[in-house]
């Protein structure tokens, strides 16, 4: 990899030995992936994807404590994923324990580790940083030093930024250096579509199985999708955002999708079409079958399938304004077609703290409390890893939830179905 | 016998048993609960991994195509590395991964007990691998199966 003086200077230590090994970190593992040089990070903003205090993540703190006593902060301010806690949402007395006192007991300090290194405030804690309402919104071209799989692909996708899948602590050294090592999806050749996937389904694909089956068949590649704009069209509005989340978090935890082009629709795919498909692309035809066989075989993790459920998460990302709205709407009128007041399963329903506080302050916020349902802007995969919650059925609607937790995966209509009618 | 030529990304030597995932190996899902919670035996955690699922993965040459999965990847092998429960090395049939490369590269920067990585060993090294056979690993990347 050439370097600046500038970059080679602070290899050779003039900015003291933690910076030096910080730099050493990133020309290392630029040359894993053949980089031939280093290019500025370009957005206003980070993003880091370890957000949690484990205790078991002492190595990550010690790390921390390296950065912050060799002066090496982050030159850009960063937003976090969620908390993994959060009093609001239900905890036995026994999980509470675990939580608080073995799993999480870590959280303060690593929380005041971060604002050290360069947190933007204490409600920058979120998986969607790039809602209107957060503001950690990066603009098209820019380069991101950024972790979080389903940040990262929304990022290159919707928003037409250049990011790798960066590891946890990549990120933040790149944040530091304020450079990132140019290879992958940072390159116009790392970003062509090596894949073509075909929508022939009958009805609008479930966001999160589309996405889930795409991951597992292409994994890391790029693919190009043709056909989904017929069900969520070629503008970008706040419904078409809110499902390109999903679907992305599902590609990017089946799969390792950091970027994928929706014909007419994203950014990219509308302004260079079919040329940004690579010759020799494979083709992945999805259809009404295909979609069954994928769901049918998500494993079920209860030890007695036919449990009632006791739990139920709805945010994994976490939701949009638009779609906290939708779903209120929808579980008022299911409850009331139903005959009940209240959801007949416990249902939080997650977003980032500034979501959760504007949609508080409106009518909705009142009109959702009034059907049970908490809000909240805890990290659902974070609650749900411990072997309490593991004996807990736990529903939910996010693939990517259902990938990392015994939690059980149901489409978001029968979720809907589930908690608004009386538990029998 | 049969020898398999790869590109070192983390360089050292090493002999271990295989543990062989024809699926992309889950980071996250496969060590969180041996990290969390004290498993000696570093088992896969990754119920969505057939190959691996509920087998030790400590000290072991963990034989794949790829890492997936969240971005905590490289951080988690780093931790699995610091705190002695790591595979002893990780050998890929493709080109290693974005998150994979990170916790390599993070365990021999910022530890004491690097793993030794070699990537792009091809498919055929993965199909003739199996869970239980003797691996050594050379500073070359040079991979014996037997």
């Amino acid at each position: 990899m050439t370097l600046t003086q500038e970059q080679q200077d602070i290899l050779g230590g003039s900015k003291g030995e933690t910076m030096a090994k910080v730099m050493q970190t990133l020309v290392l593992y630029g040359d894993a992936f053949g980089a031939e040089k280093m290019v500025p990070v370009t957005s206003t903003k980070g993003h880091l994807v370890t957000s949690f205090g484990l205790k078991v993540m002492k190595p990550v703190y010690n790390l921390m404590d390296q950065l912050i006593e060799g002066g090496a902060f982050s030159k850009q301010k960063f937003s976090v994923d969620p908390k993994p806690l959060d009093p609001n949402v239900p905890a036995s007395f026994l999980e509470k324990i675990v939580f608080k006192k073995f799993m999480y007991s870590m959280q303060d300090s690593y929380d005041s580790q971060l604002a050290k290194l360069g947190l933007i405030d204490r409600d920058s804690y979120t998986c969607t940083c790039y809602m209107d309402e957060v503001g950690n919104i990066p603009k098209k071209g820019d380069y991101l030093s950024w972790a979080e799989s389903s940040a990262v692909v929304y990022a290159n996708s919707v928003l037409g930024a250049r990011c790798n899948r960066n590891s946890g602590i990549i990120e933040l050294f790149g944040s530091i250096a304020g450079f990132v090592p140019y290879f992958g999806l940072l390159t116009d050749e790392g970003r062509k579509a090596t894949w073509v996937v075909e929508i022939k389904t009958t009805k609008k694909p479930e966001a999160q199985i589309l996405g889930s089956a795409i991951g597992m068949k292409v994994m890391e590649d790029v693919p190009y999708v043709k056909g989904l704009d017929k069900w969520i069209g070629n503008e970008l509005t706040d419904d078409a955002k809110a499902y390109l989340k999903d679907f992305g978090a599902a590609t990017a935890s089946n799969g390792a999708v950091g970027l994928y082009h929706i014909d007419g629709l994203t950014p990219e795919a509308k302004e260079l079409g079919e040329s940004l498909i690579a010759e020799g692309a494979k083709v992945y035809v999805i259809d009404d079958d295909e979609l069954k066989r994928v769901q049918d075989n998500y494993p079920v993790m209860w030890k007695d399938i036919s449990a009632a459920p006791k739990l139920c998460f709805v945010g994994c990302p976490h939701l949009s304004m638009a779609q906290l709205k939708e779903w209120t709407d929808n579980v008022t009128e299911a409850l009331k077609k139903n005959g009940l007041s209240k959801v007949s399963v416990p249902t939080v329903f997650t977003a980032a703290p500034a979501v959760c506080e504007e949609f508080s302050k409106s009518p909705y916020g009142k009109k959702l409390k009034d059907t049970g349902i908490i809000l909240s802007y805890i990290c659902p995969l974070m609650y749900m890893n411990n072997p309490l919650c593991k004996k807990k059925a736990v529903i939910t609607n996010s693939n990517k939830l259902r990938t990392y937790t015994t939690s059980r995966y149901y489409r978001s209509d029968e979720i809907l179905d589930i908690i608004t009618k009386e538990v029998k | 016998m049969r020898e398999f030529k790869g590109r070192p990304v983390c360089a050292g030597s090493c002999t271990a048993e295989a543990l062989v995932s024809h699926g992309g190996l889950n980071t996250l899902a496969s060590f969180q609960n041996a990290l969390q919670f004290g498993d000696k035996e570093v088992k896969c955690g990754d119920q969505n991994n057939p190959d691996l699922y509920k087998k030790s993965m400590l000290n072991k040459a963990i034989c794949l195509p790829q890492t997936i999965g969240s971005t905590t990847g490289g951080m988690v092998l780093y931790c699995a590395a610091d705190l002695g429960k790591a595979p002893k090395c990780l050998l890929f049939s493709e080109h290693i991964d974005s998150l994979a490369a990170a916790g390599a590269v993070l365990a021999a920067v910022w530890t004491d007990s690097p793993i030794v990585t070699v990537d792009c060993l091809g498919p055929e090294f993965l199909d003739y691998v199996k869970d239980g056979m003797k691996i050594t690993v050379s500073e070359d990347g040079t991979v014996c199966v037997e």
